[in-house]
């Protein structure tokens, strides 16, 4: 039964062939439109995220403070404020997991005939805990190397692909600043930084090897910024105020004057950045959901223009024995095979359309299974709500009605 | 059931609502139609014939009165009911043909069938066999654009036939065609009423197609004016009107 109702809905759709076509472009915009969006939305989402698992979690930066000379304020970092010593104390507070201080400076690498300008972290072998860096090969510098201040070195992916290319750098000697340094570890690949800067284009030395040997300090032990990592989200704020006070206390500033050092709550930085992308998602979808909806009413317009002209053939129908829900079955499995035919190529076109987004405008764009399932669920349900009315409209002619109609 | 009548009417009345009140068509009419009858029912335009067809045909309801068909009170049927009578009982045939013009002839004809449940393959020879009894069957796969008018309506009067019905209601089935081609359908109607049994009502305004019937019910002012065999109708009974 069902199947002589899909052979009568596909010639009833065939008569009109291009009617039927255009009605399915609606379909087609509005499907395709939703998932093109959506894979756009959940691309920036997915690369935000990713982005915020690589920086390392529960993260705040303590950077030294501001300097001022001859009236003119040099921003943040800029004064030698905090020391390694600052950084052992603030590891003693309750609910701090991991400090690392960090010296970070840029110096041209050579290896052989090949060399590389890059940023170079002297810090110690928490940094890696902290930042949650995992090393693809060889293994971490330890706090011994910190003691002493030897010369070695991790390198970043970036930096093993442009000095070393396909060559295994483990146990090579590279030069910085003319001082050969031994690679002892390389670092896993972590990818690009909320603010877009490649992560994986860094060098790590001990912090005492980046103070002493390599870029010096105005004051010895004084290093640009401390990373902090606390044990859970819920301590945040306590270990936050606690870095507060402990900073506060050591540099022996008075009530009521500035801190010379800045507390930054990257977490909280990067949960903003999230949402936001969760926002654009969201309201990508929504406008796109809205061609979807134009694309049904298209959908209802022409099976009641269908219905109207079809209004005969329908009383021919009745009068040899066609029931209401016949010509109800009928003119609704015209809708939906519409709709679901349209839903299809707007799968395709929006996966499509998605790819090329990603090829020719470098967007980082994620179909999922489920915005799929989503679009063809919702475009199966337009087109079963909007050839409703039509349906049910066609079914509840009277036969002498529907046969006298011209 | 089969030897009661196919058609038993009571005072059946039918009007219909205009802005200047109701106008009445059909007053009091009473008639009945045993199986295997074959009736002619003539009359002036507005005498309400066709209205009475579409009565017998269940496609309009009547105002008021009784109305049994196959031992059945329409009165009574539910909508999907009243389309399971003019699916199973009756067989309808209609001056303008109105065949399917997308389709072949051969689902054109089986197209009864399909409302009534019968699987494809079975469809198909059934409405083969059809053709072939109108004299169509090399036309399977035409359309009805592709055949004359006589041809078109020997489609229509086998897709009336599929389903093996009780009865045969046809509404100025020759209105449409020649004289000649005329002929040939009221030839088939006999066939059908002799060789088959089946029970014909036609509506008609010419007395030679009239006078293939054995019985005539002549309709004046939405009242039956003479029931009674053709051949002992007076001619002012018979006279063509148009």
């Amino acid at each position: 039964m069902i199947g002589a109702m899909l052979g009568e809905a596909w010639m009833a759709m065939g008569a009109n062939r291009l009617r039927t076509v255009l009605t399915m472009l609606g379909m087609v915009i509005g499907v395709g439109a939703v998932i093109l969006m959506l894979a756009i939305g959940q691309g920036a989402q997915q690369q935000v995220q990713a982005s915020i698992a690589s920086m390392g979690s529960n993260l705040f930066i303590v950077l030294s403070g501001s300097t001022t000379s001859g009236g003119a304020r040099m921003g943040g970092g800029a004064a030698p404020t905090l020391t390694i010593t600052d950084a052992q104390a603030i590891e003693e507070l309750p609910s701090v997991l991991a400090v690392a201080p960090s010296s970070p400076g840029t110096a041209q690498l050579v290896y052989g005939p090949s060399n590389w300008s890059t940023q170079i972290i002297g810090t110690t072998p928490n940094y890696l805990a902290v930042r949650d860096w995992r090393l693809a090969s060889g293994s971490t510098f330890t706090d011994s190397d910190v003691r002493s201040a030897t010369r070695v070195a991790l390198l970043g992916q970036t930096v093993v692909r442009s000095l070393f290319g396909e060559e295994d750098p483990l146990g090579k000697t590279i030069r910085i600043k003319n001082s050969p340094y031994v690679v002892l570890g390389v670092l896993a690949a972590k990818g690009q930084s909320l603010d877009g800067r490649d992560q994986d284009d860094t060098v790590l030395v001990p912090v005492t090897t980046a103070q002493r040997k390599l870029f010096g300090t105005q004051f010895a032990g004084t290093v640009r910024f401390i990373s902090v990592q606390a044990a859970s989200s819920e301590a945040m704020p306590a270990v936050e105020r606690s870095i507060n006070e402990l900073l506060r206390q050591r540099h022996r500033i008075r009530e009521g004057a500035d801190n010379d050092f800045t507390v930054r709550n990257l977490t909280a930085m990067a949960n903003t950045a999230a949402e936001t992308a969760q926002v654009m998602s969201l309201m990508l979808g929504a406008i796109a959901s809205i061609s979807l909806l134009v694309g049904g009413i298209g959908i209802m317009n022409i099976m009641l223009v269908s219905v109207t002209e079809r209004t005969r053939e329908i009383g021919i129908r009745m009068a040899i024995g066609a029931r209401g829900k016949d010509i109800l079955l009928q003119v609704l499995l015209e809708a939906i095979i519409i709709s679901v035919i349209g839903c299809l190529v707007g799968v395709g076109l929006g996966v499509g359309g998605a790819f090329a987004v990603n090829k020719i405008g470098g967007m980082a764009v994620l179909v999922t299974a489920s915005s799929i399932a989503t679009a063809f669920v919702v475009a199966a349900t337009v087109g079963i709500f909007f050839g409703w009315y039509p349906a049910r409209k066609a079914s509840l002619l009277r036969p002498i009605d529907a046969l006298r109609f011209q | 059931m089969t030897s009661g009548p196919v058609i038993h009417i009571e005072r059946l009345c039918k009007e219909y609502q205009t802005d200047a009140g109701p106008v009445p068509v059909l007053h009091d009419v009473d008639a009945t139609v045993m199986p295997g009858e074959f009736i002619a029912i003539m009359g002036p335009s507005g005498s309400g014939k066709s209205t009475f067809m579409n009565i017998l045909g269940c496609l309009d309801a009547a105002t008021s009165g009784f109305y049994l068909l196959n031992g059945r009170d329409v009165n009574a049927q539910s909508r999907d009911e009243l389309a399971h009578l003019r699916n199973q009982v009756i067989g309808f045939v209609f001056q303008g043909f109105n065949l399917l013009p997308r389709a072949s002839l051969e689902d054109n004809v089986a197209l009864p069938l399909i409302y009534s449940g019968v699987k494809r393959a079975e469809r198909l020879k059934r409405a083969g066999e059809m053709l072939e009894k109108v004299g169509l069957g090399q036309y399977r796969r035409s359309r009805p654009n592709q055949i004359s008018g006589g041809q078109q309506q020997r489609v229509a009067i086998a897709r009336a036939l599929v389903n093996r019905p009780r009865l045969i209601l046809a509404d100025e089935p020759t209105g449409n065609l020649d004289t000649h081609t005329s002929q040939e359908i009221m030839a088939l109607f006999g066939e059908l009423n002799e060789r088959d049994g089946i029970t014909i009502v036609l509506v008609t305004h010419e007395s030679d197609i009239a006078a293939h019937a054995r019985r005539l019910l002549r309709l004046s002012d939405g009242r039956i004016v003479y029931d009674g065999l053709v051949k002992h109708a007076a001619p002012a009974h018979l006279e063509a009107t148009r």
